[in-house]
């Protein structure tokens, strides 16, 4: 769906899975160049949701980081290795 | 034109109109719009009763029978409009941190049981063994808590909308932007005017919260209300941990915990202050550490509407039978006794004796000298 403007300087894990990536870069953008669309799924239907404003608005790219649940994918930039993963329904508490 | 109008388009406003309504009355709801202070949309949301009344049992007495009024609220306006005001009634918690707020928890409590005589009240006080049965992740400090099975919460914003609609769908005529700006009172004969018209009725009843203090001498009446402000904050949504809600942390049937309150004298400042958030956001992960972990995502605040001893104002005038006060900072748990109880009497024409002590003549110079004769008073907007 996306092409790439640069070359990519790194891999990030998505569940576990090496994609190519540029240091710096929003995850989202990452991802997205990556063709993964599903970032998420709601807590109400558990439908699967991807990035709709991409300026950290929505809320519809959350995704779980480094064991983290609920970041925003677009507000978070890439480093080397990074480990993310889909976010799916609502977060635990404790 | 209307049998009755209803000034004040918030809870109890909605409330009470929605009441007069089903009694039979055509009830005009004269609405100021979004410029009016709100105090509807910023509330808690709690149906709350364990810490209501004390040295007031009537107050008690009156909680308690709108708490035990909600499910049948609750069930009509369903019935009527198809939206779930998410009312849960488990029973509600007030944590203590420290034995000290234990003792002194108790012994209000106890208090609270003495003065209810023989109409009851049941509470019980928690150890922390007990309370971890029911609630995870309590933080160290956490001493006990005082639990009463009359407590709950639900969703203050889609209880407004179901009263509006309630309402509205049975035949209510509900009017935004109109601020009562003047008025006329004679006995059973009121006048009130307002940017998008006048509007008259035999039964005038001043729900507008904060402006109440302005309206009520335009009918013999007394409201010394004062705005006290609450800030609240909201955390994203996370799968249920809090089968019940506590006095200032609850989780909504949508996930997000909200976590209370403040009570600060500020007069009509609505602005948010850091130092107070930070001491709510404390309180909070001191009760439930994990707390700490989840993002905060709204914040505001709210005035509530306090009468000088904390407790209701309603009155009916001596002076121009069928004018009626009613405040509260409690719109939400006293929904049901405003829809259901109050409106009744109004729609009969006279408040029962239950309700004499909540009367603003409680108050030093409570009543309000007037002129000889009704003549028109210009009002100017509170400052907001």
């Amino acid at each position: 769906m996306f092409r790439r403007s640069g070359p990519t300087d790194c891999t990030i894990l998505w569940e576990g899975r090496a994609l190519p990536a540029r240091a710096g870069e929003p995850l989202a953008a990452a991802l997205l160049a990556a063709g993964v669309v599903a970032f998420r799924e709601t807590p109400v239907s558990g439908a699967p949701r991807g990035p709709f404003c991409l300026m950290g608005a929505c809320f519809d790219c959350l995704v779980e980081v480094e064991g983290v649940p609920n970041r925003q994918a677009c507000l978070v930039p890439v480093t080397p290795g990074m480990r993310a993963g889909p976010q799916r329904g609502a977060r635990g508490a404790p | 034109m209307a049998e009755a109008i209803v000034v004040g388009g918030g809870l109890v406003g909605a409330a009470i109109a929605y009441g007069l309504q089903r009694e039979g009355l055509a009830t005009a709801l004269l609405d100021e719009g979004d410029v009016a202070l709100r105090a509807s949309r910023g509330n808690f949301g709690l149906v709350w009763v364990q810490s209501k009344g004390l040295g007031a049992p009537q107050y008690q007495r009156w909680t308690r029978a709108s708490a035990e009024g909600w499910p049948a609220l609750a069930e009509e306006l369903a019935a009527a409009t198809g939206l779930d005001c998410g009312l849960r009634q488990p029973g509600g918690l007030h944590l203590c941190l420290s034995d000290a707020e234990m003792q002194e928890r108790a012994d209000r409590m106890a208090r609270m049981r003495a003065e209810a005589g023989n109409h009851g009240y049941e509470y019980r006080m928690l150890d922390r063994r007990e309370l971890e049965q029911m609630l995870p992740g309590l933080g160290p400090e956490v001493v006990g808590a005082s639990f009463t099975p009359y407590d709950g919460h639900a969703n203050p914003l889609t209880l407004l909308h179901a009263l509006h609609s309630a309402f509205t769908g049975l035949g209510g005529r509900y009017v935004p932007h109109a601020e009562v700006t003047g008025a006329r009172a004679a006995p059973h004969d009121f006048r009130l005017e307002t940017p998008v018209g006048v509007f008259r009725a035999g039964v005038v009843v001043l729900a507008a919260g904060l402006g109440n203090a302005k309206l009520a001498p335009l009918f013999g009446l007394s409201a010394p209300v004062r705005p006290q402000r609450g800030q609240i904050l909201v955390t994203e949504r996370a799968r249920e941990v809090l089968s019940l809600p506590t006095t200032t942390i609850r989780q909504t049937a949508e996930g997000t915990l909200m976590i209370g309150d403040s009570h600060e004298e500020a007069g009509f400042d609505l602005s948010q202050k850091t130092s107070v958030m930070a001491s709510i956001a404390d309180r909070a992960v001191r009760c439930f550490p994990w707390i700490a972990g989840l993002n905060i995502v709204r914040a505001w605040s709210a005035l509530r509407v306090m009468a000088p001893d904390g407790l209701p104002v309603y009155d009916a005038s001596e002076r121009f039978p069928g004018a009626f006060t009613a405040n509260c900072h409690s719109g939400v748990t006293l929904a049901a006794a405003h829809a259901r109880l109050l409106a009744p009497m109004i729609a009969r024409g006279a408040l029962d004796a239950a309700l004499d002590a909540f009367s603003a003549r409680r108050f030093a110079g409570g009543d309000v000298a007037m002129p000889a004769t009704p003549r028109p008073l210009a009002l100017r907007r509170a400052s907001v």
